[in-house]
Formats: structure tokens, sequence, C-alpha cells
């Protein structure tokens, strides 16, 4: 029944997609189709993702003409989780999406970009149920593609040419490390589908470390785990908003889902690889959110704070595989739950925080912080939903940030208190590096926030600002309410992760976090909800009592305070950048401090690039491609020549075969 | 029949040293045609009389042995060009590596694990010995009309296999081997004519200055 649900939501997709590539030039028409299939979809979709919670797996088969294999698709409760994922923020992303692209839909056709939309969606939905190795690399390269040009939609700008080829080397250089990663699991588990790779469980340590090694590097580069981060800050600010909101939201996540199923099979991990995932999280988070503080483009700071959240997830799946080692049910379901529920919240949020900052740059025209402020006032509306998307995101209590991050603080005190000697030291370190990773936060996101919405506009474009219409409005909105629905009842979120947590956690750990007091972090949240209600009711109730005076801002003594006297972005982070930030990640900063006693004018400017690209894999990289220049007589353009490669390839294979046989 | 099988596939092996060691066009031509002639006999010898043996036979008479020949010698009448002057590697080191190429196809195929049936005879090793006979004139000479030699005699040697397996092997898979040889043959053909045309030689040592 789910699979069946699955298959019709992705025939849709596919009509949509079709119908949007056929409408072509009518760009309007494109939108419209492709937009209408998803929401369409989605029903569908949902009904899958929502079956599959419930535990039972479905699973669909067919006959396939490519060799290794049948055509098989599984919906079961961890597909479901992303699936649920999935059909919510696709569809609102392409409500949005459709407004958003109205202007552009006049110059340009549609028709491609709202094919490769359809196209994603449809490929991330078959990559959380394929349950076959081809099928899976199949269309896991399909989602790389679908996405790259997405991510290539303003390919006149060589700087959007220029993220979208950094994402697709990515994109390969991963894939590539999944074929070796499936095709070695296919021979060692007898059959390339994934019913069979529970055989995997009797694997070597060695064999086992070093599928686990694949996984880790192949998902992690999609998830954006640190270091493979690279491509993330990039991509995100190039793709039209709705396609960040998507890719942020949950294409990243397909490379989590795969890390999972992975584990699943994989006999029972040692404790250090659990402190390697939790390690690497809390230096991506740590990272992501120590670089989002210092970036000017607002788009380029939420692709940085997407990785500190990706580092969140990873802690918590580092925590549980730590706790699972160590004989404790009950850390590993929290540190699991924890990690699960900011799957989902990372998709609500930060599609609610790239769609909000889709709506500034709709009405601003660019992404620079330091020519925004002051949008509260002309776009109230979008300006409260970004707050809200902000509040969420640093884990205020009404919100649903603060259950999961509530679930993985838990989890660790967990470890801290019934650990005992060395073994608790690494749980008790990490609280305290996660609530770093919190302050930071938010720090980042009042930065974010007032210097973008509060203050006085400091271009010409932020004063003429409107807000856009309904359709980029009711999305958001829409996402906002589910972010506080789940802040305000996280015990029935985590009713639906019982399922996923039986089938990943140790046997009794379920059981375990049923006793868990989960009603806590909800009624403090109505609790809190109430208090600040009534608090904006008697400050609404104050303010209509006693009339206001407007006046001037105390400019310090200056005759004639302007704009670009107030704090603009860089100013505002620079206790991150001087204080907090280690020398190599500082951004670099250009010009010349006034020398003289007189006056004069003098320019500053700070360019912040990814230091772990521009010092590491850059230099790597080029150094490779020099070495690689030498291989370049191999290509004589003869050819004699080239067919003197096969002869002697085949001359190898046929000695190679004999030496096989004689060894067989 | 064993024995007709051995004097064809013999001979075979012989006009591939033919080929690999003269320098006059029309020779090597006129030496695959025999080939692809003798190699037509093949499925009728080795199968009997049948009706698909003899339509493979027939099929790669006119076409090995009459059609593509006289497609040939019609385009170097074309090119007026009679003799490879100047090969890569001389003719006799390169009748050399013949030789070599066939000692090692024999000893190759002795050590393949065939079925009963196959081990006896020539087939194997002949078919083997020519695919590399094929390879070397692909790789030695400059002039595409040898180069066109080289593939005919390449897909001589997979025909040989072939007849190994044609009671297996569906007549739409010949055919369709066939097709592609005719197909690269006219392709050759054109690209022969614009190389005349264009360099003013047919020479594909000229084709470099293609690359990138």
């Amino acid at each position: 029944m789910a699979a069946h649900l699955l298959l019709l939501a992705l025939l849709i997709l596919l009509a949509g997609g079709l119908a949007a590539l056929l409408a072509g030039r009518r760009s309007a028409l494109a939108s419209n189709c492709a937009a209408g299939a998803t929401l369409v979809a989605a029903l569908p979709g949902l009904g899958a993702a929502l079956l599959g919670l419930r535990g039972a797996p479905a699973t669909l088969e067919a006959a396939w003409q490519v060799p290794g294999g049948r055509l098989l698709l599984s919906v079961d409760a961890l597909s479901g989780v992303f699936l649920l994922a999935i059909f919510v923020l696709a569809p609102l992303c392409a409500l949005y999406g459709a407004a958003y692209l109205k202007a552009q839909g006049a110059e340009r056709a549609l028709g491609g970009h709202w094919f490769f939309f359809t196209g994603l969606v449809a490929a991330m939905a078959l990559v959380v149920t394929a349950a076959q190795a081809l099928l899976f690399l199949a269309v896991w390269e399909l989602m790389s593609l679908a996405s790259f040009f997405l991510v290539a939609f303003d390919h006149r700008l060589a700087e959007v040419r220029r993220a979208a080829w950094l994402y697709l080397l990515a994109c390969h250089l991963g894939g590539a490390l999944l074929f070796a990663l499936f095709l070695l699991a296919g021979d060692l588990a007898g059959s390339l589908e994934f019913r069979d790779f529970h055989r995997l469980a009797e694997a070597d340590p060695g064999v086992a470390l070093l599928l686990f090694l694949l996984a880790l590097v192949g998902f992690g580069t999609k998830a954006g785990l640190f270091p493979l981060h690279v491509w993330l800050p990039e991509a995100h600010p190039a793709a039209p908003s709705h396609v960040s909101a998507l890719m942020s939201g949950v294409m990243v996540k397909t490379g989590i889902y795969g890390l999972l199923r992975v584990l699943t099979w994989l006999p029972a991990a040692p404790a250090w690889w659990g402190l390697l995932l939790a390690g690497l999280g809390i230096l991506g988070a740590l990272y992501g959110i120590a670089l989002a503080a210092v970036q000017r483009d607002l788009k380029r700071c939420l692709a940085y704070s997407t990785i500190e959240n990706v580092g969140i997830i990873f802690l918590g799946l580092g925590l549980s595989l730590y706790a699972r080692a160590l004989g404790l049910p009950l850390m590993a379901a929290l540190g699991l739950a924890g990690a699960l529920l900011h799957v989902w919240n990372h998709a609500l949020f930060k599609g609610l925080l790239f769609l909000g900052a889709g709506g500034l740059l709709h009405a601003t025209g660019t992404r620079d912080l330091n020519h925004m402020g002051g949008l509260l006032k002309r776009l109230p509306l979008s300006g409260a939903l970004l707050i809200g998307g902000s509040l969420a995101i640093v884990a205020v209590p009404p919100l649903n940030g603060f259950v999961s991050e509530w679930l993985l603080y838990l989890g660790l005190l967990q470890g801290a208190t019934q650990l005992s000697g060395a073994a608790a030291l690494p749980p008790l370190l990490l609280v305290g590096l996660l609530a770093l990773t919190g302050a930071l936060a938010l720090l980042v996101f009042v930065r974010l926030v007032g210097i973008a919405l509060l203050g006085v506009p400091r271009s010409p474009a932020a004063v003429t600002a409107h807000e856009g219409g309904a359709s980029l409005l009711l999305p958001q909105a829409l996402l906002l309410s589910a972010c506080l629905a789940i802040g305000l009842f996280p015990g029935a979120a985590l009713g639906l992760l019982a399922a996923p947590l039986a089938l990943l956690a140790p046997p009794g750990a379920s059981a375990a976090l049923l006793a868990v007091p989960l009603a806590g972090p909800g009624s403090l949240a109505w609790l809190l909800l109430a208090l600040v209600s009534t608090a904006a009711l008697l400050l609404v109730g104050l303010r209509r009592r006693r009339p206001r005076t407007a006046g001037e801002t105390w400019g310090c003594g200056y005759a004639l305070p302007s704009a670009r006297m107030t704090y603009s972005a860089e100013g505002f982070a620079e206790l991150a950048h001087n204080r907090m930030l280690p020398a190599v990640l500082r951004p670099a900063v250009g010009g010349a401090l006034p020398a003289e006693l007189f006056p004069q004018p003098v320019g500053r400017a700070q360019a912040s690039a990814d230091p772990v690209l521009g010092r590491l894999f850059q230099p790597l990289f080029a150094g490779l491609g020099e070495r690689c220049v030498r291989l370049r007589w191999l290509q004589q353009g003869k050819p004699a020549v080239y067919l003197a490669y096969i002869f002697l390839t085949g001359a190898a294979l046929m000695l190679w075969s004999l030496w096989a046989l004689g060894g067989g | 029949m064993s024995d007709v099988n051995s004097v064809i596939l013999l001979v075979v092996i012989l006009l591939n040293f033919f080929t690999l060691g003269s320098a006059r066009l029309v020779a090597c031509i006129r030496a695959v045609a025999l080939q692809g002639a003798l190699l037509a006999l093949l499925p009728v010898t080795v199968h009997g009389f049948s009706g698909h043996s003899l339509i493979l036979a027939l099929g790669a008479f006119t076409l090995k042995g009459l059609f593509i020949p006289w497609l040939l010698l019609r385009a170097i009448r074309e090119v007026r060009i009679r003799r490879e002057m100047e090969p890569l590697i001389g003719l006799v080191p390169t009748l050399f590596l013949g030789v070599l190429a066939t000692v090692a196809a024999f000893l190759f195929a002795d050590r393949l694990p065939l079925l009963l049936e196959h081990q006896e005879g020539l087939l194997v090793p002949a078919s083997l010995a020519t695919m590399l006979t094929g390879f070397l004139l692909l790789m030695t000479r400059r002039k595409a009309i040898t180069q066109v030699v080289g593939y005919l005699i390449l897909e001589n040697g997979i025909f040989v296999f072939g007849v190994l397996l044609s009671t297996a092997m569906p007549l739409v898979v010949e055919a369709g081997v066939l097709l592609d040889l005719l197909v690269a043959v006219f392709v050759m053909g054109i690209v022969l004519n614009q190389i005349n045309r264009e360099f003013a030689t047919i020479n594909t040592e000229r084709l470099s200055a293609l690359k990138e």
C-alpha cells in the first residue's frame, strides 16, 4: 500500500515535470504544471511516509533490464522519516518558487528548471526508498544531476557557474566512493538487494571499517560533513531560494539517510566510530556557526548554519553509536531521537529561513546584509516569519529547535552521569561544546535579524522594499506553524519516531525512552508561550494607553547622522571575528587604516572565502593537476597509438585471465 | 571434415602473413578477399549443410569476398595509390611481430578452458591469430586504406570465433557484425575521401592536427 502510494506520487511528479518541459517557453504554464504536480503528489507521498512510519515495511518489485537484479522499492520506518520531510517541504518550495520566479519567467523559459525541480523531488523520494544497490546508485546520480542543473539556474553569472561546478565535483567524488561501497558490499553479501545486506553483519572488523569509512566520506560529502562541506557555502547562495531551501532542508539529509542505512547492515560499531562521528559533528558545528558569524551574504550565512546543524545531527548519531557500544540503551535512544527529530526540525526551520531570505532578496534585489536594514517596517509579515525561523533555529523553547537539542543534552548528560572514568569525558566535553555552538548560533541570528530587519535602511533598494504576494508568505507561515506545533507537542513528534527508533536503536531503548518525561519541554513551552503572550498583550495595552512620541536617535553628537554610521554586518561580528575565530579561519581584511591625524578617505573590505576550500582542497587539487599534466604525453592524437593502447590492454587482459585461470 | 577445416585455417593464417609482409595495396585487398571467401566456407564445413549455415556462408561470401573488396579496389582507383610507403614499423619487423603474435595465440588457446569438442582443431588459435594480425596492421600502417584492411582482417578473426558458436549464435548477431563492418568501411571510405581532399594525402598521421 505505502509503496503503491509512493509510486503514484512519483508518476504525478514525472507527469508534472514532462508537462513543464513541454510548456517550455510559456513560463507561467510550466510553473503551474510543476508546482501543481508537486502539490498533488505530496498527498500520496505523505500517505506513504506516514504508513512507512508505522513500521511495517512495504515492498514493490518489478523486473528490470539492467543486470544485477530487480527493481526494488521499499518503504520502511527509516524511509518514512525522510519521505515525510521531503513531501512536507517540496510542495511548499514549489508553491513559493512559482511566485518567486514569476518575474524571471517573462524573460526566459522555465520549463527546464521545473523539469529538474520535480526530477529532484522524485529522485530524493527514490533515494530513500530504493532497496537495490544499482537502483540506489542510479537515483543518487539522478538527484545530484538534477540539483546541479537547479544550482546552475543563473548560469550567466560566472560565480554561479563556479559554484555549480564545485558542487558537481563534490558530487562525483562522493559518488565514486559510494560505487565502491555498494559494489564491495554487494560482493560480500552475494547479492545487490538491500534485504540480503544483513549478511554484512558477519564481515571482518577491517572490512566493516572500510565500508564504514567509505559510507562516511561518500555520504558525508552530500550531507556537508566537515571537512567535506566545501560545496555548500558556494552552492546555496548561487541557487534560487526555493531550491536552496529544498537542498538544504532535505537533499542534504539524504546523506544522513544513507549513512544510517549502511549502519543498519554493518556489525555492531565499536565505540570509537561513535566518537569519530560525534567529533566530526561537533567540529563541523563549531566551524559552521563560527564562519556563519562573519558572512555578509545572507544566504551564505544560512548555508554555514546548515553545516552547523548537520554537525549537530552527526553529533547525535555518534552519541547513539557510542552509547550502544558501551551498553547504555537510554542514552543511545536519546541521541538517535535527537538526531532524527533534528532532521525534521532543520528541514522545517532552514526551509523557512531560506524562503524568508528569498523574500528579502526578492524585495531588495541583494543578498548583502549591509544593503538591507529597516526591513521589518517595510516587510512586517516577512520580517516576523524570519524572526520566527531564527528563534526556532537558535533553540528558543516554544519552538521545535529546542526539543531536539534538549534530547541531545539529555543524552549527553545521561552519558556523563552513567559512565565512569575516561568514558564519561567525551559526553561531558560535548555538553560544553554544544552549548558553545548554541551561544554562537544565538549571536549569528541576532546579527542576521538585527542587521537585515532592524535599524534604518542602508540602501535605496531597502527603502523602497515591499511585501511579495501571498504565495510567497503562505509557505513560510505553514512552516513556522509546523515549527511551533513540534515545539508545543514534542510527544506527538516522538510518537511518530517510535518505529524508526525501534528499527535503529538497540532493543529496549524505545521502552526506556518512554520513561523520559517528554511532557517536560512541551508543558514548559506552553507555560512560556502563555507568559510571552501575556507580556506581549500587556505591552500592547500599555502602549495604547500612553501615546508615543517619535524623535531622532541620539547621534553621538554628530550633526548629520546617516545610515552608513550604523553597525555594519562586519562590525557586529567583530567579537566573533577578532576574539573567537582562530587565525586560520579569520576572513581576510583588506585596505588600510587611516595613518594620519587628519581625516582622509580609507577603504576596508572583508572577504570570507571558505578556509578549508582555500587552504586545503584548492592547493591539493591544483598540485594534483600539475602532476597529472605529465600524463599528457599519453594523448598523442595518433590513431595508431590509441590502437596500440587497446592492443596492449587486450593482451594484458588475456595474460591476466590466464593467470586467474591458473590460480583458480 | 576436420582436415578441410585445418587446411582452410592454415591458408587463412598464411594470408595473414602475406598481408603483413606486402606493401602492394591491391595485393593486400585481394588477399583479404580470398581470406573472406575461404572463411565463408567454414560454417558449412564445420556444421554441415543446413539453412542456417548456408545463409551465413552466402552472406559472408558476398560481403567479405565480393562486395567490400570491390568497394576498396574502387576507392584506391579513385585516390590513385598503389603502395604502402613508409609504414610506422618496417615490413619485416611487422612480419616478425605477426609470427610472435601467432605463436602467442596458439599458446594462449592451448591454456584456455574450452569445451572438449573445441580443444582439437585450429579454430580458436587461428581466430586469435587473425585478430592479432588485424590489430598489428591497424597499428603499424599509415594509409587509411591499409587500416580498412586491418579492420577487415580483425573482423575475419571474429567471424572464425563466431563459427564456433554459430549453432548457439543467432543469425541476427552475425548479421549485426557484418552490418557494422559494412558501415565501418563506408565511413572509412568517406573519411578517406575527406582526408584526401583536405590534406591532399590519405595519410592518417596528419589527423593528429585535429588533436584538441
